[in-house]
């Protein structure tokens, strides 16, 4: 029997149906609504015609990931309370979107934000910036998405190559993105949400009932204030293994996720008294951590390219605003939940914390439903682990549909249409749309594969930290400053972006060779940096300094200012070249559509010749 | 170049002005709730650190707030800014349609 049948026979039929029946109605769609996509506008903006529920759904859809679905889970059961500030800021950072971006976005009416970006500064060059920047972040939140592929087909056929998944399922939404557009992927986006919402509240209601429920689990943890856990439901609990966070650390505020860069540092203290200094350092680090996280995740949500290319599909400002809204609370709901696996599994699947890479608690929300097969319930088990399956499946599958389509859309729309061939025509600009859709798809499966050594949320969190230094200021700036030129915005929008950027790289070159020093998959990959003489120094500088360490890993708290204090700076500087026709752009923005001033200013800049 | 249906005076940088500071008002107002309660959770557990802890069905206090009660609070936030934001447009464009007719 050859290995790859091997693997085929050791497979969970539940399983694999479910995820197979995921797979075959997401293309099944794809190949349906391609009938239904003829023009252009279908597949850059969905004919701007997808009304306020179907568009809530899928952006809900599009934006939860493989770390909503799987990471959360795994980072709340590996490092207690400060994880949940990663669900709550991925929902809640949708409100500063909603307060100060989505209605003047749509009102301006662009395909793309490097169209915003040109339109409002009447500036070329600029739309190569924000060109770059759209593929740059949507490659950076693109690979955890592949490694998530990788690691749950690896999950469901065991001994299957971790390239393998990234290469099929990578294979398969290129050909529905490219055979759809942003039309096609609209409906596959919206069912995929509510196939995720159902994936993890079936599975946790079912499991609950049985072996107890989240409050119950959080109640058999001892705070710093309690001398035991009450358990006051004696739900069952089995022992932790050493690595695994004590109690009173797991349950309160500034735990392992916020000090382990103090941790590191007091283990190598040299004296009593270094390690006296540190200790008394720790919380204050801690909660500067804490901002700067929230910062991050809050500005970064209002700044993701493929989320923002989303808010063009609304027929008018009011419902991209009614979106926004539905979409806070369509997210909501479902980042309710993956704590609570979190939560059960420290309690009942402990040994995942001896476990390294996919194998540890990321894997938590596939791992839990098969516990019900020791409790009389081997089925059951069978079927809610099949339909999680599903749900990751359709997690990492919807991201990367929506984050092709916006990389696919700046390469055909912006570089194709209207910098290589501004006179194409329709046809072309869609046969463009299908080949940039192939490139961009086989240059993300190319990265997915060098990644399986990186954590999934890690490369999430670069991606959202470069989006709130660099998109976020830009947006915010441009829609409420007419006071800002092109070369304020892109000062800032590259400064703030690259500072930010490189500060991540520092810290995850020494992570990675952290990583392949701990022999994780792929460890051929980052094993280069193992012994790399600058990723030692870099390690020593860390255990040195770690608030140098916090700041360079979460660095919002420093580089959103920067962003925004150089767009001021600069633009002053610069303030004889603010756009003439500043004054109609900003009524663009803000000016109640039923005004029709932005008819006006096409036929205003039609008569230019624009 | 103007349209004969839109007012003269929306062009007007004095409408301009008003429009944005109107909305920028009702924003920021919003904004100030969720801010401060992304500032101040920090630093409840950080200086009531006891307080924060004790349990209400099991759940610490501080659990409670940010895995579970965080989402209506924002969801109750974003139904007032959406409800007044709309009013406050249908209320800018009869203005402006009004002051045409006169």
């Amino acid at each position: 029997m050859t290995p790859l049948l091997a693997n085929i026979t050791n497979v969970d039929p539940w399983i694999a149906i479910c995820s197979l029946v995921t797979v075959v109605i997401t293309v099944g769609m794809g190949f349906w609504s391609a009938g239904k996509s003829k023009s252009a506008g279908d597949f850059f903006v969905a004919g701007r015609s997808v009304s306020v529920g179907w568009n809530a759904s899928a952006i809900s859809g599009e934006y939860l990931s493989a770390a909503s679905f799987m990471g959360v889970a795994g980072m709340v059961m590996a490092t207690g309370y400060d994880a949940l500030w990663y669900p709550v800021c991925y929902a809640c950072g949708y409100l500063f979107l909603l307060l100060f971006i989505a209605g003047p976005l749509r009102r301006f009416g662009a395909y793309t934000i490097p169209d915003f970006a040109e339109g409002r500064y009447d500036s070329p060059v600029f739309r190569k910036i924000a060109v770059c920047f759209v593929l740059f972040i949507g490659f950076f939140y693109t690979m955890p998405q592949m490694k998530g592929a990788g690691t749950t087909l690896a999950y469901i056929f065991p001994g299957l190559p971790y390239w393998v998944g990234v290469a099929v399922v990578g294979a398969v939404i290129t050909l529905n993105v490219s055979l759809g557009g942003m039309k096609g992927i609209t409906l596959v986006q919206a069912f995929q949400y509510w196939l995720k919402v159902f994936a993890i509240t079936l599975p946790v209601f079912i499991l609950a009932s049985i072996v107890g429920h989240y409050n119950q689990h959080l109640d058999a943890n001892k705070t710093a204030f309690e001398s035991t856990a009450a358990n006051s439901a004696q739900v069952e609990r089995k022992a932790l293994p050493a690595k695994a966070p004590k109690d009173e650390q797991w349950i309160a505020p500034f735990g392992k996720l916020t000090t382990k860069a103090v941790d590191a540092s007091i283990a190598a203290a040299p004296t009593p008294e270094a390690k006296a200094t540190l200790e008394a350092s720790k919380k204050p680090y801690s909660l500067l951590y804490t901002y700067s996280l929230i910062i991050a995740l809050v500005c970064g949500t209002a700044g993701l390219p493929h989320i923002l290319v989303r808010f063009y599909t609304n027929p008018d400002g009011v419902a991209a605003k009614r979106t926004t809204m539905w979409v806070m609370i369509l997210i909501g709901v479902f980042y309710v939940f993956p704590p609570v696996y979190g939560v059960i599994g420290r309690s009942l699947t402990p040994e995942l914390y001896d476990a390294v890479g996919a194998k540890g608690t990321d894997k938590v929300v596939l791992e839990l439903p098969t516990l019900l097969a020791g409790k009389d319930h081997a089925l059951l088990g069978s079927i809610l682990s099949g339909i999680t399956c599903a749900g990751a499946f359709a997690a990492f599958m919807s991201t990367f549909s929506g984050l092709l389509v916006s990389m696919t859309s700046a390469l055909a729309h912006d570089v194709y249409g209207r910098i290589l061939k501004p006179n194409s025509t329709p046809e072309q600009r869609l046969s463009a749309f299908k080949w940039a859709a192939v490139i961009i798809g086989a240059v993300s499966i190319g990265l997915g594969m060098q990644v399986e050594a990186l954590e999934i949320n890690f490369m999430v969190g670069q991606a959202f930290a470069i989006a709130a230094a660099s998109y976020f200021p830009l947006l915010f700036m441009s829609v409420w400053w007419r006071g800002m030129t092109m070369k304020g915005a892109a000062t800032g929008m590259l400064g703030g972006g690259l500072t930010a950027l490189a500060a991540i790289t520092l810290t995850s070159i020494s992570d990675v060779a952290n990583a392949a020093a701990k022999k994780l998959p792929a460890a051929d990959v980052a094993a280069y940096w193992v012994d790399h003489p600058i990723a030692k120094s870099i390690a020593n500088y860390w255990v040195a300094h770690p608030l140098a360490r916090i700041l360079c890993e979460q660095p919002a708290i420093w580089a959103v200012p920067l962003s925004i204090t150089l767009m001021i700076v600069v633009s002053k500087a610069t303030a004889t070249t603010i756009p003439s026709d500043v004054r109609m752009k900003m009524l663009v923005l803000h000016a109640p559509e039923a005004l029709g001033l932005k008819q006006e200013y096409i036929k205003e800049h039609e008569g230019l010749g624009h | 170049m103007k349209t004969s249906s839109t007012p003269d005076h929306v062009h007007s940088d004095g409408f301009l002005a008003r429009l944005m500071r109107d909305q920028l008002k009702l924003s920021i107002a919003c904004a100030v709730f969720f801010v401060t309660a992304l500032i101040a959770l920090p630093l409840l557990n950080y200086y009531q650190p006891e307080f924060m802890a004790q349990r209400i069905a099991g759940f610490t206090l501080s659990w409670l707030i940010l895995g579970v009660l965080f989402f209506p609070f924002v969801w109750i936030i974003s139904y007032i800014f959406i409800k007044r934001s709309i009013a406050l447009e249908d209320a800018e464009a009869a203005a402006a349609k009004d002051s045409a007719k006169k």
